[in-house]
This record gives C-alpha cells, sequence and structure tokens, in this order.
C-alpha cells in the first residue's frame, strides 16, 4: 500500500474556506421561509401526575398561532426501546420535560405565551439513584415498560425500573476466582457529564399541502430521524425529508432523534410555514441525553504474578427518565466489560435504571469510558497489592492477535503493547521525578478500546457521479460534525478513483437525494462509510474501463488508467481521457456507447452477530480500536489542585486517512476526557438540575488545556478501506483513569470516582492524614 | 410595537444606517437585521465566546451588547476579515494548522485572537490562553489554535 497518493496525506478541511470565513451554513443561518417560532413548556416536578392543564390564556396571546399538549400528540418514539412521547402524558417523568408547545409569530411571543400555560401536578415519589430504583419496592417510572415495543437484543423486566439488563457468563466465574491467588473488590462512580456542544439542539419543520414532511435538524443521523418519524407518524419513508446542515458539534446527544418530532402537528395545521425551535443553553443542558451515571462494583481474581484469572463485574446505570438508546450503551459496556484486557472468565451484569433524572443516552465512549474507569482503576489497585510495575500489568493481560473479549470474540488487527509503550516511553515511565515547593507529582498510564456499538446490520452507502469533464460527485449521508468526514470520505474516493481531492465535491447530506447511511455515530464512518464509497469508486472504475474498452476498441484486462487518461499497455498512444471517457461515451461513427458513469457501493457487515441472551457470547464489534493514555501531574497539597504536566495520547488508526485531521480529533477526545476527568459533573437535587450553564458546568479552556504529545499507530484493519478503522471516540476514554492513577502514584490514596475536582483531591490527602 | 432607534454605524467598511429595536442583542441585530450569519450564538449570556466581534476594535460578546450602543461604532464580523476573496493571515493559518473541528466557535475564536494580535502582534502561549480563555471550542482545538495564532503572528 506504499503507492498511496491520496489516503495517508494531510489535505486542507474540505470545510475550510467556508468554516473561517462565516459562510458555514448551520441550521439557523439558514432562510427556509415563512416561519413560526416554537417554544416549550417544561415540567417543573421530576415526577409527577399532569392533573390539569389550562392553555387558554396562551391561544389567546397575540402572536399566538398554536398550542399543543402530550394528549393532543401521543404519537411515541424511539430508537431502541420505544418509552417516549414528543410531550408529556398523563405524567412528566424528570425535571424540564415538555409538557406543552406553542409556536407563535415571534420567538418573544412564543416565549411569553408559555408562561401563560398553567400546568398543575400531583407529584409522585421519584427515584433519584438507580441503586434505590432497582429495588422492588421501588416507586414506578414507566408502568407499561411491558407494552413497549423493543429491538429484541433487550432484556427489561416489567413491573420494575429495570429497561434492560444484559448479562456476560464467559469461561467459568468460580472456576476463575479458584485459581486467583489474591482478589479486590471495589466500588466505583461516574456522575452524568453534558456534551455541551457550542451549537445547541435545532430543528425546523414544514408540511406542504401534498403531504410532504420537510425536516431541518441538528441530528447526526438524517436517515434514523427519518425512520423514527415514518414509524411514530405512520408516514410513508418518499414522504419524508430530512435535511442536514453543517453540525456545531455532536458528541453522540444529536444521535437517534429527539426534537424533531416535537413540532410536526403544528406543521400540518400551517403548511407551507417553517416551525423552527432552537435549544438555549438551559435547555440544551437539561433536556437532551446526558451521560449516564454509572455506580459499579468490580472483583478482580489475579494470581501472584499479575495475571487476572477472573472478573467479576456488575453495573448500575441511571437511564434517567426515558431510555430509548440507553438500553444499548449499558449492552456496550457489557458486551465490552473486560476493557482492553483478556480475561478467560467473567461474569456481567449490566443494569440500565429508570430513574427521575434526566434522560440518559449516548455520549462519546458510549459506555466506555464509565465502564473503563473501573478496568482501569482496579490494574493500578491489583499492581499495587502485588508491588509489580502498574504497566507489567497491563501488558501481561492486555489483548493482542487472537485475544477474546468478554463476549468471547476473536480480535484480529492489534497492537495494544505498542499503545501503552509508546505514552509510557513519552512521559518517563519509571522515573520518578520530584516536585518543587512542596508540590507532589506522579505518573499514570491506561489503556483503551473500543468497537462501534452499532445493529450488526447497520449499513452505508455511497454514489460517485462522474462530470462530463472528469470531475466527481460523492454523495453519502454522513453528517459532518467537525470529525471530517467531509474531508476523510472525499480522499478515500480519490485514491480509489485517481481524481485529485479538489476536483471532488461532496456536501452534507439530504435523504431526498444522498443515500442510506445508518447514523454518524461510534466511530463507525471512516470504515463504513469509507468502504461503501471505496466500492462506488470500483464501481465507476469499472464503468470507465468499459466504456474505454469500447473507445479504444482494446480489451479491458490490456488497459491502464492513470487518473487523466486509459491507454493500451501495448501502445500508450491508444488512449482516452478521463474527459472524453465521461462525456462523449460515444465512438467516431458518433454510436453511443455507455454513461454517464454512476459509481454505487454499499456496506453492511458480516463478520457481526447476535448476542446469547444468557451468555452475551457472540460477536458484537465490527472492529476493535485500542490506545493509552499516559499522564504526569503535579498536586499542590494546599489546594489539592491537579496541574496536568505531561499528556500523552495514542491511538491505533489503522491507517490514518488524513494524519493531521486524525491528530486533531486525537488531540480534542483527549481535551474531553480531560476536561471531565478534572471539571465536569452534572449536579441533581431530586432530578433538578443544578449546574446548566458554562459557569456552573465548567469545560476545559485553553488555560485548562497542556500540550499533548500524540501517537497514531498503524495496524492496519484487514477490512478497513486503506486499513483504517474509527478513532473519533476512543481517545477520550483513557484520560480519567489515567489522570487519577498518577494522582494515585503522587498521593498514595485511592479515586474510586472522578471529577478530581481540588476539593476531592484535598479532602483525600486530608483523610490519608 | 417595539420601540425603534435609528442608528449609524460602520459595518466591515461600510456605512450604515438602521433602526435598532430597542432592548435587542447586537447578537441578534448582526444575525437578523445585518444578515451576518458567521457571528454564532451559543448561550447568549456570555459564557462561550462564540458571538464574538470586534466593536470598535475591540472584541465584546455581542450577546450582551444592545444593538443601539452599535451607534456611532465600527463593527467587524468574520464577515469583514477577507477581502476581495483574499484570507486574512489568521485566517489562512487556521486552515493551515486544522484549528477547528466543527468550525461553530470558530468565528468568534478567530474575532478574539483577532483583536489580540493587534494589541499584541507576538503573544506567547499563556498570552493566548489569556486572550481566548473566554471562548470555548468543545471539539478541543486549543492546541491547533495556540499553534495557528502565533504562526499567523510570526508571518
Amino acid at each position: 500500500m506504499s503507492d498511496l497518493k491520496t489516503v495517508g496525506t494531510t489535505v486542507p478541511r474540505k470545510d475550510a474556506m467556508e468554516k473561517v470565513t462565516g459562510a458555514a451554513e448551520f441550521i439557523e443561518d439558514r432562510y427556509m421561509g415563512p416561519m413560526l417560532y416554537a417554544k416549550m413548556k417544561k415540567s417543573t416536578v421530576a415526577h409527577g401526575k399532569i392533573v390539569r392543564i389550562d392553555t387558554d390564556k396562551a391561544e389567546k396571546h397575540p402572536g399566538v398561532k398554536a398550542v399543543l399538549t402530550g394528549k393532543d400528540y401521543p404519537n411515541m418514539i424511539g430508537l431502541y426501546l420505544i418509552d417516549r412521547t414528543f410531550l408529556a402524558v398523563d405524567k412528566v417523568r424528570f425535571w424540564g420535560e415538555p409538557v406543552a408547545v406553542v409556536a407563535a409569530t415571534s420567538e418573544k411571543a412564543a416565549a411569553e405565551a408559555v408562561e401563560l400555560i398553567e400546568v398543575e401536578y400531583e407529584e409522585l415519589p421519584g427515584v433519584f439513584d438507580p441503586r434505590e430504583g432497582i429495588k422492588p419496592d421501588a416507586p414506578i417510572i414507566h408502568e407499561n415498560l411491558g407494552n413497549y415495543e423493543i429491538v429484541p437484543i433487550f432484556y427489561p423486566k416489567p413491573g420494575t425500573n429495570i429497561a434492560n439488563h444484559f448479562k456476560i457468563r464467559k469461561g467459568d466465574i468460580e472456576e476463575g476466582f479458584d485459581q486467583a491467588d489474591h482478589v479486590l473488590e471495589k466500588e466505583y462512580y461516574v456522575p452524568q457529564m453534558q456534551h455541551v456542544p457550542i451549537e445547541t439542539h435545532k430543528a425546523a419543520v414544514q408540511w406542504s399541502p401534498d403531504g410532504k414532511l420537510t425536516v431541518w435538524s441538528t441530528a447526526q443521523s438524517p436517515n434514523v430521524v427519518r425512520q423514527l418519524l415514518a414509524k411514530s407518524l405512520d408516514i410513508p419513508m418518499h414522504k419524508i425529508r430530512v435535511i442536514s446542515s453543517y453540525i456545531g458539534g455532536g458528541f453522540g446527544c444529536k444521535a437517534g432523534a429527539s426534537i424533531e418530532g416535537l413540532l410536526v402537528p403544528i406543521a400540518q395545521k400551517y403548511p407551507g410555514h417553517i416551525i423552527r425551535i432552537v435549544f438555549d443553553r438551559e435547555e440544551d443542558m437539561q433536556g437532551t441525553f446526558t451521560r449516564q451515571a454509572l455506580f459499579s462494583k468490580l472483583r478482580t481474581g489475579f494470581t501472584k504474578d499479575g495475571r487476572i484469572t477472573a472478573l467479576q463485574y456488575e453495573m448500575i446505570w441511571d437511564g434517567g427518565a426515558y431510555t430509548e438508546y440507553g438500553v444499548n450503551i449499558v449492552r456496550a459496556a457489557g458486551y465490552s466489560s473486560t476493557g482492553a484486557y483478556d480475561i478467560p472468565n467473567v461474569k456481567t451484569d449490566s443494569y440500565c435504571v429508570y430513574t427521575n433524572n434526566s434522560i440518559g443516552g449516548p455520549v462519546r465512549g458510549f459506555g466506555m469510558c464509565e465502564m473503563q474507569w473501573g478496568i482501569e482503576r482496579q490494574i493500578e489497585e491489583v499492581a499495587k497489592h502485588l508491588n509489580m510495575d502498574p504497566l507489567e500489568v497491563r501488558l501481561k493481560n492486555g489483548m493482542k492477535r487472537g485475544s477474546t473479549t468478554a463476549s468471547g470474540q476473536v480480535v484480529h488487527d492489534v497492537d495494544y503493547e505498542k499503545c501503552l509503550k509508546l505514552v509510557a516511553d513519552k512521559i518517563g515511565w519509571g522515573k520518578q521525578e520530584s516536585g518543587k515547593d512542596g508540590k507532589l507529582r506522579g505518573k499514570g498510564i491506561a489503556g483503551l478500546v473500543k468497537c462501534p456499538a452499532q445493529p450488526s446490520n447497520a449499513a452505508s452507502s455511497a454514489i460517485i457521479r462522474i462530470n462530463e469533464d472528469g470531475t466527481a460527485h460523492v454523495m453519502v449521508g454522513a453528517t459532518e460534525m467537525g470529525q471530517g468526514m467531509l474531508t476523510a470520505i472525499s480522499q478515500i474516493a480519490s485514491e480509489a478513483l485517481h481524481i485529485p481531492v479538489d476536483k471532488i465535491d461532496i456536501k452534507v447530506p439530504d435523504t431526498d437525494f444522498t443515500p442510506y447511511e445508518w447514523q454518524s455515530v461510534g466511530s463507525r464512518i471512516t470504515y463504513t462509510c469509507g468502504t461503501s464509497v471505496k466500492r462506488a469508486a470500483e464501481d465507476a472504475l469499472g464503468q470507465i474501463y468499459c466504456i474505454a474498452a469500447n473507445l479504444l476498441e482494446v480489451p479491458q484486462e490490456d488497459l491502464s488508467y492513470d487518473g487523466k487518461k486509459v491507454y493500451s499497455n501495448k501502445d500508450p498512444n491508444i488512449k482516452a481521457t478521463i474527459r472524453e471517457i465521461a462525456d462523449s461515451c460515444k465512438k467516431c461513427t458518433g454510436e453511443g456507447i455507455a454513461g454517464p458513469i454512476i459509481g454505487r457501493g454499499s456496506f453492511v457487515p458480516t463478520n457481526m452477530t447476535n448476542l446469547d441472551p444468557e451468555t452475551g457470547q457472540g460477536n458484537p464489534g465490527l472492529f476493535y480500536c485500542f490506545g493509552a493514555t499516559g499522564v504526569e501531574v503535579e498536586i499542590d497539597p494546599e489546594t489539592g489542585v491537579v496541574e496536568i504536566l505531561q499528556l500523552a495520547s495514542s491511538i491505533d488508526a489503522g491507517k490514518a486517512i488524513n494524519p493531521q485531521l486524525a491528530t486533531v480529533q486525537l488531540h480534542g477526545g483527549t481535551i474531553m476526557g480531560l476536561s471531565t476527568a478534572l471539571y465536569e459533573e452534572v449536579r441533581f437535587d431530586k432530578g433538578i438540575m443544578l449546574n446548566r450553564n458554562f459557569t456552573d458546568y465548567k469545560i476545559a479552556t485553553f488555560d485548562n488545556v497542556p500540550h499533548i504529545d500524540s501517537f497514531i499507530v498503524e495496524t492496519p484493519e484487514t477490512n478497513g478501506p486503506y486499513g483504517a478503522r474509527g478513532i473519533g471516540e476512543q481517545p477520550m476514554i483513557g484520560v480519567a483513569p489515567a489522570i487519577a492513577n498518577a494522582v494515585s502514584d503522587a498521593l498514595g490514596v485511592e479515586f474510586n470516582s472522578f471529577p478530581l475536582t481540588p476539593e476531592k483531591v484535598w479532602r483525600a490527602l486530608k483523610d490519608k492524614k | 410595537m417595539s420601540d425603534k432607534i435609528k442608528i449609524k454605524f460602520t459595518v466591515n467598511g461600510d456605512s450604515e444606517e438602521r433602526e435598532a429595536v430597542v432592548g435587542e442583542t447586537l447578537l441578534k441585530f448582526i444575525r437578523d437585521e445585518l444578515n451576518l450569519t458567521g457571528t454564532k450564538s451559543g448561550c447568549e449570556i456570555g459564557e462561550c465566546g462564540a458571538c464574538t466581534v470586534l466593536l470598535d476594535g475591540k472584541p465584546v460578546n455581542s450577546c450582551l451588547v444592545l444593538a443601539v450602543e452599535l451607534d456611532g461604532k465600527e463593527l467587524l464580523t468574520i464577515e469583514g476579515l477577507s477581502k476581495n476573496g483574499e484570507l486574512d493571515r489568521l485566517q489562512q493559518a487556521f486552515i493551515d494548522h486544522a484549528a477547528f473541528q466543527c468550525g461553530y466557535c470558530t468565528p468568534g475564536m478567530i474575532m478574539a485572537a483577532r483583536s489580540l494580535l493587534e494589541r499584541n502582534p507576538n503573544p506567547n502561549d499563556s498570552e493566548i490562553n489569556k486572550a481566548l480563555s473566554g471562548n470555548l471550542c468543545r471539539c478541543g482545538a486549543y492546541q491547533e489554535i495556540r499553534d495557528a495564532v502565533k504562526d499567523s503572528a510570526s508571518k
């Protein structure tokens, strides 16, 4: 593969010029037509029956066109477990849940009218801790759980708050503990976090008189929005068009379908009008997916030489009020529950529990940050217990080619060892540095792994149109939320077609025109969409050869193509330019040959299987991406402030399609990990989210971000396009445990939860004394 | 229904005379009245910096300034940086260093950095950190932005 021309090179982002000039169109920048503005009335209790909603005053308010309540619009929606309505019907399950929506001629009028809606609640006892919610006597949040439609790979327990119970039974857990010389058991906790993309959730809908629904959305997947709306509203798919714009950050919160359907009945009342909703920052914080909190218990059995023989993992997830998407995070964390380690005997129980906190859902890492926090902290404790080097324990148990995951899937194309050693070497592993002015220094390492969490048949497709002048349009359904999809996909097309990247056009999707893509989630697009684009390019190439063979009257096998022309291997003077092939499609006699050239390609995984319902054994991973994080910290014992002196991050990209963008993405994920490790925690008081803005919910900014040393490892993925695999989420996973391991190393105290705020660190140090 | 006041100002070098609604923010005025949608809204309470523009050369969160305050002032938005299709060197440096991912914070980030470079033509890392700490980038392009600002300064 050394003769690659475009793949593996740094070309400028396709969206660069638009993004630095302010010309990039995000949804709110588009002029769509005559507009009505929507605002939500939100619940003021976390769990309660709706006794009365009075919308009279709101309806009479000047400028108001429509007021809609859940009773008017009880349609249900959900990706995996259909447990949600667009507006609360009869009861509310979290604080801030929409109970009514107003559309008016101005945002101001809509906001005023919302205040005029009167809602009376009968408060019900709430569940705010999943460990309470899982108990048999807990108040039930979804009485109809048994009647909800669900993808049959999830296991809810009707009559309880358990929305999914996922099990792993690998090997023989008893035997595994019998083989162990030592057993460690600890509890861990990871709180909720929020994605906080700088662009909040936004959507607009329009109903045309012929029954066509047009949706503009910040969603990460226009096709899933179309699919879920079609089902919920019983509209055929060709009558729903979902248009994407550039997305101002996703990180999982814009996966699935969320707010788009809220407005449809209003649009149907006012055909031709655009009904738009823009979440404000507070609504974005409390009304959209949060990362589910995790309470876990981890028990590890290991031999005196540091070999892990058994792992028992119990995870209790705070699914929040609705778990339509969250049930799959709980499943993914379950089937990956040994992290980056090959452990022969595993027993895992992963529970998704309804609570009256904000809705849990997908966040960068999809359960891996939370689950591998426990793994990577416990490995550290194992090493400490044995007085062994934690790096050695990781290397000894780390997955290698041919290892098996918790679900028994065999992993290929792995060089976890290299990822670990790169970061260890970079931070000077094994060399103790002493801090200045009484400050304490420590070093820490953590590993990571993640596969895309997707249905076993999640598909991608691509169309490539060759223009008359030999330039090309690549059409895909993947969205651009900053990850660099447009650029990477263009590079793959360029490589396969031998057409320069600047002669390839690619746009964000529009379901009426771009082919199917399941979702831009799970770090899967480079692999899945990339494969379909490569196949579409090969299909187009086949047509180019076929036309050239006819035109030149030379057999196809005797032809070569150099990106500009097709020529005879025997006589290079017998040639046709790509322009002639793409445009004329005719012989010198005037007879047509074939064309225009339209390449098509699709991809659906063939290496994934269902999992056994009792043992969780099977192949859930399309590919596995490994990496590692290394950190050196310095702590001020007077204040508890953790300063990051060194931060090294490695990821095995298989093949970096664009090394610069891969590095930027690696940095971005590492920084998000750093931010959650030190600062981020959503705080609730009986379901009321307390920190709903950037002052109270602090994320890392310039001051907090040190230089990052990054390493892109390239162990080719056998079936990935040009050996590539996705890396978008992974760099985040190892950061929190690596920092905690480093702080632990410095202070000699354990941390079983993060963020490592100055207060937490200071208290831990004080308690030690 | 709303009170309006006539204001005179220059925007990206052009003189303008418009009516501004009393109580409306400069951010809303820029986006809805001037149709300059490069300036972004991220929080509307001055926490994220996405709406940063230069008012008489100084960076402001346009969500915290009233439209009527524009009267008699010079406004520079992201659209005013490139001239005749030529990018400002800072914009080019952002491209060269891939100093953004989603691009939503980028206009505000570039305006804040532009202002820094005018005050301090050769900022070091800590000066950049201080000047830009009010501009949040959730994609985490901070390292690349620092590099872009320094690179642009050195040219």
